[in-house]
């Protein structure tokens, strides 16, 4: 058991209406997936491409603030998005999540993936030539925002194989 | 049909697919992140042609750029899903979602080359800052809905294999 003391709130939180109803109504949990999904698709394309524009792998004509405008706006609000669906998801199978070291972990790395993305896009308020003059720490930034939405990813599936808890 | 099912049920891989403790949940994780990338990479394109979130980008300098890697993740979401389906292969052939789910795909393919052949010829003239022709928009609302939908019958794929 990951999280023992949040066994009590697991077990409350499985018999609230909400849940009960979630579990009884066949087609809301794979309704809610498939949203979070449509929403890691958001955010994994917006991170792909301010990922790639900073490791150089295309618009070299287009300054890299341009990019960071025109996509984190995005990935931000779909990040808010998952939170919303990831919480329905929750009450919905409370044990499945809460109760698996996977799901602690992902959660862990999605505040480092956000981390990285706001040290990505907060310098260039300030300073739109920041990662021009960086370009070793911006590449150094953009593999670790990849490497870490990946393994959000892979965490993410792996708490439907790690279900060592049942109620 | 069938027999040629549980034909691949049999190769050693799906064997080794079927049986091992980890190897298919690790396909499948590689599955679920190269179809974020292929939808979410489609999506930048669909939303430029709809003229969202502006028309200062290029759309033959964004699919340029965008579409290379969507089609190295297709590439990787086909090779995943194919090693999934040959584990079950009976199954996943009989589950009408995942049926549906192909002619979802099919619809997705008719309409990017529908783009492609006819619309995308005259880009020239709203490459930039001007407003996408209706064909173009319609494109874009076409590929969002189509893909929205095999997101939705992948996903319930998962729940009538169980």
């Amino acid at each position: 058991m990951a999280l023992p003391f949040l066994t009590p709130f697991t077990n409350w939180l499985a018999a609230t209406p909400l849940s009960t109803m979630m579990g009884d109504v066949s087609w809301i949990i794979p309704t809610v997936q498939s949203a979070h999904i449509m929403a890691i698709a958001v955010v994994a394309g917006s991170a792909l491409m301010v990922d790639l524009r900073l490791l150089g792998a295309f618009g070299e004509g287009e300054s890299i603030p341009a990019f960071a405008r025109r996509y984190l706006p995005w990935l931000w609000w779909a990040l808010l998005g998952l939170l919303l669906t990831g919480v329905l998801m929750i009450a919905g199978e409370p044990h499945r999540a809460l109760q698996t070291t996977t799901f602690v972990l992902k959660m862990a790395l999605v505040l480092v993936a956000a981390a990285l993305t706001a040290l990505i896009q907060l310098p260039l308020k300030a300073d739109a030539w920041f990662w021009q003059d960086r370009k070793t720490l911006g590449r150094l930034l953009a593999v670790a925002s990849l490497c870490v939405w990946t393994a959000i990813v892979f965490c993410g599936r792996w708490i439907a194989y790690s279900q060592n808890v049942q109620p | 049909m069938s027999g040629i099912w549980l034909i691949l049920e049999q190769l050693p891989w799906a064997i080794a697919i079927r049986e091992g403790a980890y190897l298919f949940p690790m396909i499948e994780s590689v599955h679920v992140l190269a179809i974020a990338l292929v939808v979410g990479t489609i999506m930048i394109v669909d939303l430029r042609l709809l003229g969202l979130p502006d028309r200062e980008k290029a759309v033959r300098r964004l699919t340029a750029d965008v579409l290379p890697y969507t089609w190295a993740f297709f590439g990787l979401a086909a090779l995943t899903g194919g090693l999934m389906f040959i584990s079950r292969a009976a199954v996943y052939a009989a589950a009408v979602p995942f049926q549906f789910k192909f002619v979802g795909l099919a619809l997705a393919g008719l309409n990017m080359a529908v783009f492609q052949r006819f619309t995308f010829r005259s880009v020239d003239a709203w490459d930039r800052c001007t407003p996408p022709p209706f064909a173009a928009k319609l494109a874009g609302a076409l590929s969002l809905c189509v893909w929205l939908a095999v997101i939705v019958l992948g996903r319930w794929t998962g729940f009538v294999i169980l």
